[in-house]
């Protein structure tokens, strides 16, 4: 029975485990803008009754959406891919930062490793600057391994801190 | 009252009222720890004015942003009627919000648009709604059936009570004048969140 229990654990894919983790951080608001990789993960979501899944329009709307349910006690998770990313440092820097919410991102990674668009290849080199400029903790997902251990403890300290983060999933973990 | 709300939803309709009076009849009618969170400037300038509520939240960046964080709000606390406060620049910035809150039809959110056809705060440019967009049209496009210009002051409170007692999603917009605010808000976020976060029991 062990051994049976062991393979399934390793047989879980890396967007299993991500719904697993939100589930057992309490994380249940889901706002998301679509993007071909984060589709399985979007797909396991909705048919999940446990979440509370949301599409609006913009990044930046699903950013406003988590931060008024943290406030009032619902805890929430955006979305979104490099490019989506990209339309969000005003919101980061005069919302999430200085009120000091916990948002959590999740953000595949676009424009590199294979990428054949140019605008994509290029927007992706903001991402990390203006992470890092906002002083936003973030780490990259590259191996399946990891998937748990960097997902759970960036929700854990993300609330225990009160601070933003952005957990990237790297082709690495999602192209291979 | 109903044949009222029912007639023409035109701008132009609409009595140029006063952003200060008229949030002062919104809060007079707030008896339930009702959630208001107010857009930047002069949006929540004149929410701050009218008595510093702890269910207020005061939006200081973000622009476009109070729908969104309203709908959140009302989201996690559905037995709390939660209003948003926006400015008519705001609004078109993210008028995809509209959609979002007409999809996810919550019962216990009302938006409130003020809207004086200028960026009034940054030296009154013009804004669309000066010469082609109507709101309450936009919002019913989007979705949002339940929505009206309030025609005057006393309409408005009519619209507030609709809010106050009957299920939304509703979308009240106000045409207003360009008197500025006398106060601003205290610009301190942390402390905002707090006490707005305790006002609606939650912590941490």
């Amino acid at each position: 029975m062990t051994t049976e229990k062991s393979i399934n654990t390793q047989q879980e894919t890396w967007y299993e485990i991500v719904l697993r983790v939100l589930k057992s951080n309490d994380v249940s608001l889901i706002t998301y803008v679509p993007d071909k990789v984060l589709a399985p993960l979007i797909k396991v979501l909705h048919a999940d009754p446990y979440f509370t899944v949301i599409a609006p329009a913009r990044e930046e709307e699903a950013i406003g959406i988590i931060t008024g349910s943290y406030m009032a006690g619902l805890k929430g998770i955006t979305l979104m891919q490099t490019s989506g990313f990209a339309t969000l440092a005003n919101v980061l820097a005069s919302l999430a930062v200085p009120f000091q919410i916990p948002v959590l991102m999740m953000i595949s990674e676009r424009g590199t490793l294979g990428e054949f668009q140019v605008g994509q290849a290029i927007v992706c080199k903001t991402m990390r600057p203006v992470l890092n400029t906002l002083g936003i903790e973030n780490y990259a997902i590259e191996r399946i391994n990891d998937v748990e251990f960097i997902v759970d403890n960036m929700i854990k300290q993300a609330f225990a801190t009160q601070t933003p983060a952005a957990m990237i999933l790297s082709p690495l973990l999602t192209k291979r | 009252m109903t044949n009222l709300t029912n007639l023409s939803s035109a701008r132009e309709n609409a009595q140029i009222m006063n952003r200060f009076e008229l949030i002062k009849r919104l809060t007079s009618k707030l008896h339930a720890n009702e959630a208001v969170i107010g857009g930047i400037g002069n949006n929540n300038f004149d929410l701050w004015a009218n008595g510093q509520r702890p269910e207020n939240f005061y939006m200081l960046g973000s622009m476009g942003l109070t729908i969104p964080i309203a709908l959140g709000v009302a989201l996690a606390q559905p037995q709390r009627r939660v209003f948003a406060l926006e400015g008519d620049g705001s609004l078109l910035m993210q008028l995809g919000a509209l959609g979002t809150v007409a999809k996810t039809a919550l019962k216990n959110l009302t938006i409130i648009i003020f809207d004086n056809g200028m960026y009034q705060i940054t030296g009154k440019q013009p804004t669309l709604t000066d010469s082609c967009v109507d709101f309450v049209n936009v919002a019913q496009g989007s979705g949002l059936t339940q929505s009206y210009w309030a025609r005057d002051n006393t309409h408005f409170e009519q619209l507030i009570d609709d809010a106050l007692t009957k299920d939304g999603p509703h979308f009240i917009a106000t045409r207003i004048d360009d008197k500025t605010p006398t106060v601003s808000t205290d610009r301190d976020p942390v402390k905002i969140r707090l006490g707005f976060m305790q006002a609606l029991s939650i912590h941490r």
